[in-house]
């Protein structure tokens, strides 16, 4: 029986908007699963959440080492929120390295949780610190809790038939604990996550147990926290919600367009980082019609989807950068043939192999030039983890309904990061399906539909329509190898219409705040969170400023022109030096300015503000 | 294992013939050139299988071979450079029930295509890949090919090529095609019979035929294909047959340790001490694969042919198992999971 007196008395709670964690640590030591398991509980409590993992392309880099340190932070707030934060408030590095890393990030007044026991003097000197950093003043800015977290949670496991260094694996949790405590948050969702996974491995699951629970008691008895933080729910729209990471999106994206297109799903892929998980979810979607196929490499994964789309299939491919450019041919064999497909390119930083785990948007002009010839192809480009489901959907119908390959533009940032995402119901969804053309009498392979200017889509199997396809220029109508001059102008001339014609069948741009004023921010893809982020912040110090961000970037919604006109002033911030920047100059001859960040981490709000306010300034002055 | 996915035939045998496969496209090869007769003996040879012509798919890649599928009165599809083992791969798997051929070149198949004959080799993806091989590049005007011979002079190569040049079976072999044969552009009986044969076979079939290149390389195979030497120079592999060749059929093909050699029957020598075919027997197959002209007779017909589960079985396979497993898969189930929330 517990009395009263055993325990100190409870802690003032302080209530907070917004909090931004970031849990470090060696990649061996779960920091992902730490912060997804947070994550989790944050979004089921309904939170407003943003996450960030960062972890290295290494998939064990050398024990404590600063090469193999991974991080993942993640930001939840009782208020709508676009961004995981630049900065975090509290920052969990479980060793010296982790410290290393992420100590520049943050602020003063900040709190650091460590893991006092990795502080040795062979961990200190992996991380390349000469002096102990908790014993030497340099962390006097911020608030640190040196908590024991090897031997505390070691004690806790005592008696389980275990070695040391499987022990030692679950100190994750432990910490987890801490933080749950501290946050005010449940234990359930985890503890049943935990039931569920280790179901098979009793002694595992009962470690991973007791080191979570180990971890909340000790922030309920410690008298190390001087407060406990809440911050309540968000006020989202009424709805049903699952957090949700871009590629999962993508991947359930596709399966709804397969029941939509009411065709079956064929995916073509090689391994890729940060593109595999989309193969890895499909390919547990057997049960769905969906056909995975890992092929020998990114020409044949490409060259396997578009022969399943002369089969009938919804046919798709992904990849990042580098495959991309091995897919090129292919794609312009796609152009030419006039078969549906959609090009999935999940980018991260090059050029070449680059940074492969690192985020960036420079493949932009690589999906709208990136092949031999005219070969323009429609491009969509999601702006958020939850958005990455509409937008594959958007791909596929576009595909469909113009007879295209379509690129589908994510990037590392969208595809781990996740949100939380109002799920829809199917019955809400768009019908995508198109008819296989069925009559022989009017059928001639490269007849056009007079308003979407796509080919009849004649499938094998289908008497009285054999015929043949291929990357040799084709005669218009007819189909059969052409040489002649008039008709490869008139050809490419209308396999450029066809794709500028989508301009009408897709949303016009919209604009977040003044719809005419001084300063418009333009954007694109995953910088959308630090964009509305930094208007919103502007639009309320007084500023006229304006965001709009592009989900189609070729062609260009229609009013595109007519919204850069509206403003005196671009600013087209980009995780690249300026590629949407060059296209819209060179297409409305608007003198847009760039913001051209390629440091493998999403923008820094505070960067927007302050060339936005350059722009300001520079106005005003004249 | 039953094969339910591949192509039906029609309930009633279809009657069609050669021409019900000549398409209207005017042939533009060059005259003489051996692709005419191989394109003769394929269109002559696909009524024999009774399969609809909508049913059928010919994909090619780059090069003179490359136009066969604008000859044929079926689907066709005249891809890119090498990747038309991806092409027929992706097709096939979503559409088992179609027939696909390959037609391909040495430049297409071994050079820029490698890779992609070895992997849809050894998946036995059901496509039956064609290579014409003429052991020149002619499309580009006569640069060396990988089957070129070492030291020919081709205008790529002035003082000869370096490159050893590979033996098509042999890469088939290794590559794990479950039926691999060999036949001679000029020989039309035994074209039709081989292409016939690797038509009725379930799974990854490679056929090389050899070739003659009249511009390029003219008398490319000539030493052993010419009609007055071929039956000395060339041995028909026959399963269950002894090895026996020559225009006198008196000598036939004996191993010596793991070596095979030429002998001559009489003298001692007796058909019971030949080498028999066994087309199920991979290692002689191997073995077969490195005889050829001038140290052996230069086999055609089929070096290897043994039944395994197709790709395409076993991706239907493994579909069936899980929807037994889960039940059709519900789109709404799949998007409201366990871990969601509700705000009201």
């Amino acid at each position: 029986m517990t009395t009263e007196t055993d325990q100190h008395p409870p802690v003032p709670i302080q209530e907070l908007e917004r909090v931004t964690i970031r849990f470090a640590g060696d990649s061996g030591d779960g920091m992902q699963l730490t912060g997804s398991q947070f994550t989790r509980t944050a979004a089921v409590f309904g939170n407003d959440i943003a996450t960030l993992p960062d972890f290295p392309a290494e998939i064990r880099a050398p024990a404590g080492s600063l090469p193999g340190v991974s991080g993942f932070q993640i930001s939840f707030s009782s208020a709508d929120i676009h961004t995981p934060g630049d900065q975090p408030d509290v920052l969990v590095a479980m060793n010296p390295a982790a410290l290393r890393t992420n100590v520049g990030d943050v602020p003063p007044g900040g709190a650091i949780v460590v893991n006092e026991d990795a502080f040795t003097k062979q961990n200190l000197a992996k991380a390349g610190y000469a002096e102990n950093p908790l014993r030497d003043g340099s962390l006097n800015d911020f608030t640190v809790f040196e908590i024991p977290i090897s031997k505390l949670n070691a004690r806790a496991l005592e008696g389980l038939d275990m070695s040391t260094k499987q022990v030692d694996l679950t100190k994750n949790f432990f910490a987890l604990g801490i933080m749950f405590w501290l946050y005010e948050r449940s234990m359930d969702p985890t503890i049943k996550w935990i039931e569920k996974k280790f179901a098979a491995r009793p002694v595992i699951a009962e470690a991973n147990l007791r080191a979570l629970k180990a971890g909340y008691a000790f922030g309920e008895t410690t008298e190390i926290f001087h407060t406990r933080n809440r911050v309540k729910p968000a006020h989202l729209p009424a709805g049903v919600y699952r957090n949700i990471t871009g590629n999962e999106a993508t991947a359930l994206g596709f399966v709804a367009a397969t029941k939509l297109a009411d065709r079956e799903l064929f995916y073509g892929s090689y391994p890729i980082t940060p593109a595999s998980e989309i193969l890895h979810q499909l390919s547990t979607y057997k049960h769905f019609g969906v056909r995975t196929f890992q092929a020998e490499d990114e020409i044949a994964a490409i060259g396997s989807s578009i022969g399943a789309a002369f089969g009938g299939a919804l046919s798709l491919t992904a990849s990042s950068g580098p495959g991309i450019a091995l897919k090129g041919e292919a794609m312009g064999l796609a152009v030419m043939v006039e078969l549906p497909l959609v090009i999935v390119n999940v980018q991260r930083a090059g050029p070449s192999t680059g940074m492969p785990t690192k985020t960036e948007q420079s493949d932009l002009l690589q999906a709208m030039y990136g092949r031999n010839g005219d070969a323009p192809m429609p491009i969509v480009a999601p702006a958020t983890p939850a958005e990455c489901f509409e937008m594959a959907i958007e791909a596929c119908r576009l595909a469909l309904k113009y007879m295209t390959p379509v690129v589908f533009l994510s990037d590392a940032f969208l595809a781990t990061g996740s949100e939380p995402w109002r799920v829809p119901e199917p019955s809400d969804l768009p019908d995508i399906s198109v008819p296989n053309h069925t009559d022989a009498a009017t059928f001639h392979p490269y007849d056009r539909d007079p308003d979407t200017l796509a080919r009849p889509w004649a499938i094998p199997g289908t008497p009285g329509m054999e015929h043949r396809i291929g990357g040799l220029e084709k005669a218009d109508v007819s189909g059969t190898v052409s040489y002649d001059p008039d008709n490869h102008q008139r050809m490419t001339d209308l396999r450029a219409r066809k794709i500028a014609g989508i301009a009408d069948d897709i949303p016009e741009l919209e604009v977040f705040g003044p719809a005419k004023g001084d300063l418009l921010i333009l954007g694109w893809g995953s910088t959308y969170g630090a964009l509305r982020t930094a208007a919103e912040r502007l639009g309320r110090a007084g500023s006229s400023v304006a965001h709009a961000h592009l989900r189609h970037l070729n062609p260009l919604p229609r009013n595109t022109g007519e919204v850069l006109g509206n403003y005196r002033r671009v600013l087209i911030p980009e995780m690249n030096t300026g590629q949407l920047r060059l296209l819209i100059r060179g297409r409305f001859l608007v003198d847009a300015v760039g913001l051209n960040r390629v440091r493998g981490k999403p923008f820094p709000v505070p960067e927007v503000m302050k060339a936005a306010r350059l722009l300001l300034d520079e106005d005003e002055n004249r | 294992m039953t094969d339910t996915t591949s192509p039906a035939t029609a309930a009633e045998p279809l009657k069609l013939t050669r021409k019900d496969f000549v398409s209207d496209q005017e042939v533009r090869w060059c005259p003489g050139c051996g692709d005419y007769s191989i394109l003769a003996q394929t269109q002559r040879v696909m009524p024999e299988f009774g399969y609809p012509r909508e049913n059928i798919v010919f994909i090619s890649g780059i090069g003179c071979s490359g136009r066969t599928p604008y000859y044929m009165n079926t689907y066709g599809f005249h891809s890119i450079h090498g990747r038309a083992p991806t092409l027929a791969t992706g097709l096939k798997i979503a559409r088992p029930d179609l027939m696909v051929w390959v037609i391909t070149g040495d430049g297409d198949a071994l050079s820029i295509g490698g890779n992609h004959i070895l992997h849809t080799m050894r998946r036995n993806v059901d496509v039956k890949v064609v290579m014409y091989n003429n052991r020149i590049y002619g499309l580009t005007k006569g640069q060396a090919s990988p089957t070129s011979e070492f030291g020919k002079r081709t205008k790529s190569t002035p003082e000869g090529t370096i490159d050893q040049p590979v033996v098509p079976p042999s890469i088939a072999l290794a590559a794990e095609a479950t039926f691999v044969a060999r036949t001679i552009d000029t020989y039309s009986s035994h074209i039709q019979e081989t292409l016939e044969a690797a038509g009725r076979h379930k799974g990854s079939a490679f056929l090389e035929v050899l070739q003659n290149c009249n511009i390029f390389n003219d008398g490319a195979w000539r030493d052993f294909t010419d009609r007055d030497v071929r039956e000395d120079r060339t041995i028909e592999l026959k399963h269950g047959q002894p090895m026996i060749f020559g225009k006198e059929r008196d000598r036939g093909i004996r191993l010596n340790g793991t070596k095979p050699e030429v002998v001559t029957l009489g003298n001692g020598i007796e058909e019971s001490d030949l080498l028999v075919h066994d087309e199920t027997d991979d290692m002689l197959a191997y073995i077969l694969s490195r005889m050829f002209w001038p140290e052996y007779p230069v086999p055609i017909g089929v070096f290897r042919r043994v039944k395994k589960p197709t790709h395409h079985q076993l991706v239907a396979g493994q579909i069936e198992l899980v929807r037994a497993d889960k039940g059709e898969g519900v789109l709404r189930d799949l998007l409201f999971t366990s871990d969601t929330w509700e705000v009201s």
